[in-house]
């Protein structure tokens, strides 16, 4: 198998990122320019997806609601449970595989074809350490992204639901409210960790360890997308049951 | 003084340096030669310490590298400068960010300090009105002369060029040989070229080896070069049309 190959690998670089520091200085210059590129520039494009994405829940929901025995303000209850539970932590972050991963890929990837990163290890810098420690250390801001994602997710269910005229504003604000359980606060954080620190190094894997030129670049951050992809799927669901089903 | 004992070095079971055994002097310019493929740059990079090899020793001014500690190595390392076949500058960094970048990582010199062994540079390698600009904004020459600047910015003893000249307009590829043989003998550094180039031999050719499919065919200086009977040698030398003439020229008697 050769995944195992890459698994061991993917470990070996981890260890390489934190040994060999680079000057505080330096980095504390490259870290403030990642949180820019990453979490900064991520910002727009996450507001505007979790707005839709909660108003459709709400909007669904409500649709789904025929009985008239259950009370409107389950539409609340169950925009805030999907955007809080997945929709903000796993989709969001299934976007962002796309959108910081290929631009972390395509960035390390290009200095790697263009022998920048050999110019780094020249210098006797720890290139790894250089380039992916401060993406690691930005991303620790990537949960501000999501809590915002959480917000303006419910807040989109908000105006859906009732301007939609399918629940009442006092409904809807109750419902918010209804059995709220602040471990699935944490649980969602925990995910997001995870996921960020996922975003910030198996996109730095594929582009660091490419070979080959432009062209390749271009399949790197492709093959870097869908293995982020799949791995923060594939964690979802085993943390989920580790902290949800007991 | 670089001394290579017996270097070999493969990548994935196929051998692409079979056993290269050389010398390279100090305040001397010395090329390795050879067609594409021939394990030019490998072997650049194992000077650079960029490879390991599994077999042979390398020795600079005597310090044996595989014998010396990570921190050792370190500290050779920093006196080594390359300049790269792309040129390979930060795009990101602006042309004076990019040559105060070595200072910056490996020196706690001042701000005024660097930026004025940075302008010392910069002017010993002509580059004028490009210190805010970005590498993506000037041409290939001026790249190239950035990354020259970078690679002695540190002073090193060692300097390592993968074909300096590739992607220049011949005058300008000239220009580029003449600006590092001047800095090598200004600084007495041991500089070690790779090109295929033969305008490069004949201008700073004072120390050639022939690397050929891992192995070191031949080796001299610019003047035996053109007396060699070494049939490899010879067919590199006059693939060039140019010298394809001037043989044809001399045979005719002229
Ligand atoms: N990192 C590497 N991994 C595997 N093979 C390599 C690597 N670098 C170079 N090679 C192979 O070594 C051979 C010599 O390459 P190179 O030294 O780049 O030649 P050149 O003389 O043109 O500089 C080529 O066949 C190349 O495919
Ligand atoms: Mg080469």
């Amino acid at each position: 198998m050769f995944y195992l190959d890459d698994i061991g690998r993917y470990f070996l670089m981890i260890k390489g990122v934190f040994s060999r520091m680079t000057k505080g200085s330096v980095l504390r210059t490259l870290i403030f320019k990642e949180i820019d590129d990453l979490i900064i520039g991520s910002i727009g494009i996450t507001v505007f997806l979790a707005f839709f994405i909660g108003a459709v829940v709400a909007i669904q929901t409500a649709l789904n609601l025929t009985n008239p025995l259950i009370p409107k303000q389950l539409i609340a209850f169950a925009s805030r449970q999907s955007v809080i539970l997945e929709f903000a932590p796993t989709f969001i972050s299934v976007i962002m595989a796309g959108k910081v991963g290929s631009f972390i890929t395509s960035s390390i990837g290009t200095m790697r074809v263009t022998e920048q990163i050999d110019a780094l290890e020249v210098m006797g810098i720890n290139s790894l350490n250089y380039l992916v420690f401060p993406k690691i250390i930005a991303m620790l801001m990537y949960p501000f992204v999501i809590a915002i994602a959480m917000f303006v997710g419910i807040f989109g269910g908000y105006i859906a639901g009732v301007y939609g005229g399918f629940v009442s504003s006092s409904e809807f604000i109750t419902g918010l409210q209804d059995e709220f359980v602040p471990f699935h606060l944490v649980y969602a954080f925990i995910k997001t960790f995870l996921f960020a620190f996922l975003l910030a190094t198996i996109p730095s894997f594929h582009g660091y360890y490419m070979k080959g030129g432009a062209l390749e670049v271009g399949k790197a951050s492709t093959a870097a997308f869908v293995w982020t992809t799949v791995v923060i799927v594939i964690s979802n669901y085993i943390l989920t049951q580790l902290l949800l089903s007991a | 003084m670089i001394e290579v004992n017996d270097i070999h070095k493969a990548f994935h079971g196929e051998e692409i340096l079979k056993g290269i055994t050389t010398t390279f002097h100090r305040g001397k310019t010395n090329l390795i030669i050879g067609t594409s493929g021939s394990g030019k740059t490998v072997f650049l990079k194992c000077l650079l310490g960029l490879f390991t090899p599994e077999k042979g020793t390398i020795s600079y001014d005597g310090e044996n590298y595989s014998e010396l500690d990570e921190e050792e190595k370190r500290r050779l390392r920093q006196r080594m400068g390359m300049v790269f076949q792309g040129s390979a500058l930060f795009d990101s960094m602006t042309v004076e960010e990019n040559i105060m970048f070595p200072l910056k990582m490996f020196t706690r010199q001042k701000k005024s300090e660097m930026m004025d062994r940075a302008n010392e540079v910069i002017d010993r390698v002509n580059l004028e009105n490009a210190n805010k600009k970005l590498p993506s904004e000037i041409s290939g020459g001026m790249q190239k002369r950035v990354a020259i600047a970078r690679a002695i910015v540190t002073r090193p003893k060692y300097l390592f060029c993968d074909e300096p000249n590739s992607g220049l307009d011949p005058n300008t590829a000239m220009v580029i040989d003449n600006l590092i043989q001047e800095i090598t003998v200004e600084n007495d550094i041991t500089t070690v070229i790779n090109t295929h180039d033969m305008n490069s031999v004949m201008e700073i050719g004072e120390k050639i080896i022939f690397l050929k499919k891992g192995f070191l065919e031949w080796e001299g200086d610019k003047t035996q070069i053109f007396k060699t009977d070494n049939e490899a040698v010879t067919n590199f030398v006059y693939s060039s049309n140019l010298f394809k003439k001037v043989r044809k020229a001399q045979l005719q008697g002229f």
